[in-house]
């Protein structure tokens, strides 16, 4: 059989965001560039990014700065973060919503014909750049557009628009490849034919976005398989906390088929509050000691920062995510939610209907159209939702590149580190253009220097016979029922309340599936199958969920994106500790790396009295690490 | 309460292809694609949809329902009167690859025929100052998830494959007028380019693809009409034709 081959300087396996970024500044740097995505160019999971994108440009509020906005990160990461990339993000954000409207973003507008900026959890300032509540399209609309122009160009230069970036749509990668060491390349096959293709190439970028698939309730797509996570691993990089996943307090609870699909975050921006059953509105209970300065405790004060923000304290239906989310599990534990299982979220009481259809169109229709609710005249029932995982490659924060694997890189949610244990909404839309565009020049610097590395044949004999290995099996289980057993496991034992008894029966689990996907079968020929496709992601979903369980069995605290219920409290001297999963070929193994301290310049710019509550006092006397 | 439904899905490739009847369960609430997904599970391992969002936001699952362009993630099985056989097809317009996928790649390679948005070469980021009203119109037209229905319904290729080449359809007016209508877009004569070089005259205003627009785009009203009356004004415009041949002028 003789394989397609194609020859590139940079290949991005993932065309959302951070993809597509990293596309950019590879090509304007003048090199080849290849971007391969799962689904047709444009449906990525970034389109599905609602309320906005974080940026501290001032335009709302001119008090708002780099430092405002790296600590409000710091802060709902509960200082997990690795601070340099947060830092860079806080940094760099606006130049990147700037950049966007240069390539023709159209972002809503303030008066004085700026960039629009809006409220959300966590943060201090108006601060997310939007659209409506349609940011996610924008953002991957105006990239997939700015990818069309640099073709447009090349194809003025050379006679051939695909000579310089070419994009390989519905095209899943199986394998990334090495020889000596260092990249060499990557193979999949075409979803479409089935057929196999080999990708030479000194460097990879990662951009394949989450694992919400592994659980049973998600906001994701199908495509948020945990492919680069597991591709990564299995290439021999490092994942690092992966115990951290974000369930969103606000998913869509009924009817039945539409549950988890997300409700945005600036539901509760433009005001919307929670209440549960009895009418009270019980987000006032939930105020953690290290929020208590900043979030109002009684209606009348947090009903007035919508008109004034300078002399209230902000309602706490914008806390941070993982508070939210929490809050509203325990009201309906304690028998306080709906019949379906979730508590109310109102926007109809505070605003117009007009008003709300113009600022929450979709979610209008969404809720309209899906579960026959008008939300200017009534409530949504929502409920958490597995929504985005912290955990990720663990990266150089200033090149993305991938600890471990020369010639690999990874950004975007597929990377780790930035969000520490629970990100803050609007940060990951401008996470992915910082460090897609980092990622595109730390591949720039790599291949400058980088000498050819060959595919090996032996590497593709062994890549291709691992995809045609399914189809040659008999009578073994089918893809979508192993599935669907998985995402069970997950939901009952890992999910949004831990305990190391659940854990441990997680990962004992979990090894069996592991065991019994080795014999899936898969039935039909290798055109467009979704079987035979799902193969292939259940092997990677299976080693996301090992490294979640077991990263979180180690964990024995309970922060952000972590809650265990047999150990409840934050430990300062866990907030040390970075948890790296690493693939020996037959398991997941986890071990505890310490986390780079803040520097004294970042240090200082907090009040002591609030890292306190977060570091251990040989931390504080040390006041940083420089 | 769970029923049966009587589902009638195209099943083929290329070469041939048939409806095959299938007997499915559907609950409370569910979608088309729903039932599909089921029927995928459960009976047909390797049945071909595609799909990404389950939301209406990525434009992904558009296929017939009854012989109508629709998202079949936004489709209520419940829409349908209980009973009834729902039939699921293809995209008519586009080549089938397999089952309920067809090849759309006439999508993209139109998308690289338009040219690419032109700012002024002096706007530095941060600079750009446009009022709310001015971007609303363009607007509009972003909201657009490329599903392609607009495409598929249209008469100019839906049977006719032979127009292709010289009909960029109606996704692709909503992109010339969106730009168009782009407050720092400097780029001349997208109306002209839209009526002779990617088909807008060929449209004749039937209004099928703003019927079938899940986004509500008011494509004929608000961009295909705009532009031919713009073009029509300019064409047959005494005092513009003279004035075009006496001095080279710069556009519309």
């Amino acid at each position: 059989m003789t394989i397609e081959r194609h020859n590139y300087d940079v290949l991005i396996i993932g065309a959302g965001g951070a993809g597509l970024r990293a596309a950019v500044e590879a090509r304007e740097a003048g090199l080849r560039v290849a971007i391969i995505c799962k689904s047709l160019f444009g449906k990525a999971h970034t389109v599905m990014a609602e309320g906005g994108a974080a940026a501290s440009m001032g335009n709302v509020n001119d008090n708002d700065n780099w430092m405002v906005h790296f600590r409000d990160t710091m802060r709902g990461g509960k200082f997990l973060n690795h601070y340099r990339m947060a830092e860079l993000h806080a940094k760099e954000a606006p130049d990147r919503i700037w950049e966007l409207e240069v390539w023709g973003a159209l972002f809503d507008r303030t008066t004085e014909g700026k960039i629009s900026q809006r409220n959300f959890g966590g943060h201090e300032y108006p601060r997310l750049a939007h659209v409506g509540d349609r940011t996610g399209l924008e953002l991957i609309r105006t990239m997939q557009q700015k990818i069309v122009a640099l073709q447009q160009k090349d194809g003025r230069e050379t006679g051939d628009m695909e000579s310089g970036i070419k994009v390989f749509a519905e095209l899943t990668i199986t394998d990334i490849l090495k020889e000596n060491g260092k990249i060499s390349g990557a193979y999949g096959y075409w979803r479409e034919t089935g057929a196999e293709v080999l990708f030479e190439a000194p460097a990879v970028v990662i951009a394949t976005g989450g694992v919400g698939k592994t659980f049973k309730i998600t906001s994701n797509s199908w495509e948020g398989t945990g492919d680069g996570h597991a591709l990564a691993l299995k290439a021999g990089a490092n994942l690092v906390d992966m115990e951290f996943l974000q369930f969103h307090p606000t998913g869509m609870v009924w009817p039945p088929s539409v549950r988890g699909i997300l409700v945005t975050e600036s539901v509760r921006g433009e005001g919307g509050v929670l209440t549960n059953t009895s009418g009270e509105r019980f987000m006032f209970k939930y105020i953690p000691e290290v929020f208590k300065k900043m979030y109002a405790d009684n209606e009348e004060e947090a009903d007035r920062w919508y008109e004034d923000q300078d002399n209230n304290r902000r309602p706490p239906e914008l806390l941070p995510r993982d508070e939210v989310a929490r809050a509203i599990n325990s009201e309906v534990k304690a028998g306080r939610g709906t019949e379906h299982g979730g508590v109310f979220l109102d926007v109809s009481k505070r605003l117009s209907a007009d008003v709300i259809k113009k600022r929450l169109p979709s979610m209008w229709h969404q809720f309209y159209e899906l579960a026959g609710v008008d939300i200017t005249k009534e409530p949504m029932e929502v409920g958490p939702t597995c929504h985005y995982v912290m955990g990720g490659v663990e990266v150089e924060p200033d090149t993305a590149a991938a600890v471990g694997v020369p010639g690999l890189f990874a950004a975007g949610e597929v990377a780790g580190g930035m969000h520490g244990s629970n990100r803050l909404g609007g940060n990951s839309l401008t996470d992915l253009l910082v460090f897609g565009r980092r990622a595109g020049m730390g591949a720039v610097e790599y291949v400058k220097n980088a000498g050819k590395n060959p595919v090996s044949e032996g590497a593709v004999t062994a890549a291709a016979a691992k995809i045609q290995a399914p189809f040659d099996r008999d009578g073994g289980e089918n893809s979508y029922s192993l599935h669907a057993e998985l995402q069970e496991i997950t939901h009952n034992l890992v999910g949004i309340i831990r305990t190391g008894a659940e854990l441990q029966s997680a990962i004992e689990k979990i090894a069996d599936i592991r065991k019994r996907s080795a014999n899936v079968s898969v039935s039909g020929g290798r055109k467009f199958n979704p079987g035979f496709h799902l193969a292939f992601d259940l092997d990677n979903m299976l080693l996301v969920a090992e490294s979640t369980a077991k990263s979180a069995i180690a964990r024995e605290e309970s922060r952000g994106g972590h809650t265990r219920d047999d150990f409840p409290g934050m430990n300062n001297k866990w907030r040390q500790v970075n948890h790296i999963s690493s693939f020996d070929g037959t398991k997941v193994n986890v071990r505890e790396q310490v986390l780079p301290m803040l520097p004294k310049e970042l240090f200082d710019l907090f009040d002591v009295h609030e890292l306190e509550k977060y570091m251990t006092p040989e931390e504080i006397a040390k006041g940083g690490s420089n | 309460m769970a029923r049966k439904l009587n589902l009638r899905i195209w099943r083929g490739d290329s070469d041939s292809g048939e409806l095959k009847d299938v007997q499915v369960e559907v609950n409370e609430g569910e979608v088309v694609l729903d039932v599909i997904h089921r029927v995928q599970a459960t009976q047909i391992g390797d049945l071909a949809v595609r799909w990404n969002c389950k939301a209406g936001k990525c434009g992904s699952c558009s296929m017939e329902i009854n012989g109508k362009p629709r998202l079949a993630c936004m489709t209520q099985v419940a829409s349908y009167p209980e009973g009834e056989t729902i039939t699921v097809t293809p995209l008519r317009a586009f080549p089938v690859i397999k089952d309920l996928v067809t090849d759309v790649s006439f999508n993209y390679k139109k998308a690289m025929e338009i040219p690419a948005y032109a700012p002024p070469a002096d706007l530095a980021p941060g600079d750009a100052r446009m009022q709310q009203v001015d971007v609303e119109r363009s607007q509009e037209f972003r909201k657009c998830i490329e599903c392609f229905l607009c495409q598929d319904v249209c008469h100019v290729i839906r049977d006719h494959e032979e127009n292709k080449k010289s009909f960029a359809g109606p996704r692709f007016f909503i992109r010339i007028a969106e730009l168009d209508m782009h407050p720092l877009d400097i780029l001349k004569n997208r109306k002209k380019t839209a009526q002779e070089e990617h088909g807008l005259g060929m449209c004749n205003i039937t209004k099928c693809c703003t019927e079938v627009c899940p986004e509500h785009i008011r494509i004929t009203d608000n961009a295909i009409i705009p532009m031919k009356e713009r073009v029509v004004d300019i064409k047959y415009d005494p005092a513009r034709w003279l004035g075009s041949k006496i001095r080279r002028r710069e556009g519309l």
